[in-house]
């Protein structure tokens, strides 16, 4: 598929929006970090015949350019706060990526599917990583060998009881025989452990679903059809009375409604079918309404991205307040 | 098609919204978001809120909290929903460590403890430097488990969280001293993207503390319907999007304004963000008017052609 011509002139527009932005004003798309100095004082351990020590290192933080412009003018020599290449890196890849992703709004292409199998295969890597961190280090090896994971990652960690031990080495067995749906002959096995995990969430889910849904739910459903709200005197207050009434009515009569049009055992013939047709309503009033808040959540999405794009990598614009001096005088320039 | 098999163009402006492009509209979408952010970034001008019932119940269930209660926060989200939930953590933060209240972070999203940090740093170390980290506020970070964390904390808090972000001791941390349930937090704020979240923290921990807990919470649009029903029963405040950040915010910084100081711009993220959001839905309601009148003018040509068509046929 080509280009069309209006296609063209947008792109060379935003292209050259981008390269004017890029060699006007006071830069863009840079970022400065801070030195900080950290210690800590690690106690005497009579046990392991160590004594105390203090532990120092440098953490670098980020800071806003007006930070290093203002640093720079009192001292040029300075080396407190510095320009970083990685974290500046680091921002290309992220406005490179967001741009990427944005382009299959056009259509698909190579920079798209890059940029979707980079995304896939970190966060599947920031999963695997994380579940083996904070679940198998110190949960399972936590409980079955403690002293090899004190010795190795984790000083800190505190003794289990037995009853824990005897819960993970159960864990252990039902984590063994799941992966055994990997093996061509043996994968029946795997259905005991997924029947337990089923059986345990349907236990779970059964009981608060009938506690805060069913129960609470037609508890909160209960509501009187003429509510009298009364003002600062004690004396019954028309307006608020009225529509406090017809929100409770509404709501009484949605719930009636919506509930007749799932009734199936009837035909919705007469008073039942008039019902139902409202309950329709309510439905599709309940749709528009979630569809609504979905728009707008998605909107705001894409709003932050526009943001980082016009904020952290073109400098185009300064909300926060963290340049003041490069954004405007790149209006200036312009 | 004629009856050379050739396509009739359409002319005119019912024409042209037939053969329009989507990609069109995309970018029609990305001017109306650019735009406003644009004009709101440069000019530092936000629109107006009035906050909604659910909004203001929000924010007086924890101005009605007695000075140094402890609030247990639970950041269930990552960045990819912080476009909309970040303010209104910002705000949620700023508004607790104003009134003093002794706050407690958790997170059962992977992410969720370093949205914590992150908004610790923004909020708590840069403008409440008075507050210190184990006394007043505590990171206990990310733990896996879903509902089961939950469960566990009904029960034993220290068991569902044994150390802090730090690696020290939960039971030796001066902010919970005393803690053994999750009940005995008077206060829980969730801010939630999805699963676990708001919906799984009303069924598995409020339902069961007996309302010992109250809960609020601040979440994504999709999620917000969900939510409705709760509330005000079992959900004593809703943040609904960021239109309920925006609200809530506004409220926050009309409380906390110093005289005639301006609010920084750090507290104003959700307020900004209304900005592309009514370009965005104007932009859409055109949209849908248009599409309307396109879709009407098609269903009378077809009926006009049918009608004709019929007549033809008739004997």
């Amino acid at each position: 598929m080509k280009l069309s011509r209006g296609w063209i002139v947008v792109s060379l527009v935003v292209a050259a929006l981008i390269g004017v932005r890029a060699f006007t004003g006071g830069g863009m798309g840079r970022v400065y970090v801070k030195s900080e100095a950290v210690s800590i004082d690690v106690p005497a351990d009579a046990a392991k015949g160590t004594a105390a020590t203090k532990v120092e290192w440098t953490a670098w933080a980020q800071v806003p350019p007006r930070v290093y412009k203002a640093a720079e003018a009192t001292n040029p020599a300075q080396t407190e706060v510095v320009f970083s290449w990685g974290r500046t890196i680091g921002l290309w890849i992220a406005a490179f990526f967001t741009l990427a992703i944005f382009s299959f709004l056009y259509r698909d292409n190579p920079a798209y599917r890059f940029t979707e199998a980079v995304i896939v295969g970190v966060s599947a890597a920031y999963a695997m990583v994380l579940g083996f961190w904070e679940t198998v280090v110190p949960k399972l090896l936590g409980a079955l060998t403690p002293d090899f994971v004190k010795g190795w990652v984790l000083p800190s960690l505190s003794d289990q009881g037995p009853a824990q031990v005897v819960a993970m080495c159960f864990a252990l067995v039902l984590g063994v025989l799941l992966l055994m749906r990997l093996s061509p002959k043996g994968g029946w096995i795997s259905m005991w452990p997924l029947a337990f995990i089923i059986g345990v969430t349907a236990g779970l889910k059964i009981v608060s679903h009938v506690e805060s849904d069913l129960i609470a739910q037609s508890v909160a459903t209960f509501k009187p059809l003429v509510a009298f709200k009364t003002d600062a005197t004690g004396a019954v207050a028309a307006w608020p009375t009225v529509w406090a009434s017809l929100a409770n009515i509404l709501v009484v009569a949605g719930v009636l409604c919506c509930l007749t049009y799932f009734f199936f055992s009837v035909e919705h013939k007469g008073l039942v079918g008039k019902g139902a047709r409202v309950g329709i309503w309510y439905l599709m009033i309940t749709f528009g309404a979630a569809f609504g808040f979905t728009v707008m959540g998605r909107v705001a999405l894409l709003a932050a991205r526009v943001e980082f794009l016009f904020d952290d990598w073109l400098w185009l614009i300064d909300p926060a307040g963290k340049r003041v001096v490069e954004t405007m005088s790149m209006l200036t320039a312009w | 098609m004629d009856g050379r098999g050739r396509r009739q163009v359409k002319r005119g402006f019912i024409g042209i919204l037939e053969r329009l492009d989507r990609r069109w509209i995309f970018l029609a979408m990305a001017i109306a978001v650019a735009g406003p952010i644009i004009y709101i970034g440069i000019t530092g001008k936000t629109l107006p809120e009035t906050a909604t019932p659910a909004a203001r119940a929000v924010f007086h269930a924890i101005e009605k909290l007695p000075a140094g209660s402890r609030v247990l926060l639970s950041f269930d989200f990552d960045p990819a929903s912080g476009g909309e939930l970040t303010p209104m953590a910002t705000s949620l933060v700023r508004q607790c460590a104003a009134r003093g209240h002794k706050l407690v972070f958790i997170a059962l999203w992977p992410l969720g403890a370093q949205m914590a940090d992150d908004a610790i740093r923004r909020v708590i170390t840069a403008d409440y430097p008075a507050l210190v980290e184990g006394r007043d506020y505590v990171n206990l970070g990310y733990q896996a488990g879903n509902e089961a964390v939950m469960k566990v904390m009904l029960t034993d808090f220290v068991k569902a969280f044994p150390k802090t972000r730090e690696g020290m001791a939960t039971g030796a941390v001066p902010v919970l001293s005393g803690v053994t349930r999750v009940a005995d937090f008077p206060m829980l704020i969730t801010i939630s993207a999805g699963y676990p979240g708001a919906k799984e923290w009303v069924q598995y921990v409020v339902s069961s503390s007996g309302g010992k807990i109250t809960m609020v919470t601040g979440c994504t649009g999709v999620q917000t319907p969900q939510l409705y029903p709760y509330y005000p029963g079992q959900l004593a405040g809703l943040l609904g999007a960021i239109k309920g950040a925006a609200e809530y915010e506004s409220l926050v910084n009309a409380t906390l304004a110093k005289g005639d100081a301006p609010t920084p711009p750090k507290y104003l993220e959700a307020q900004r963000r209304m900005g592309p959001q009514l370009g965005a839905h104007i932009l859409m309601v055109i949209l849908i008017i248009l599409g309307n009148i396109a879709f009407f003018a098609q269903k009378r040509e077809r009926a006009a052609g049918g009608g004709a068509a019929g007549a033809e046929a008739r004997p």
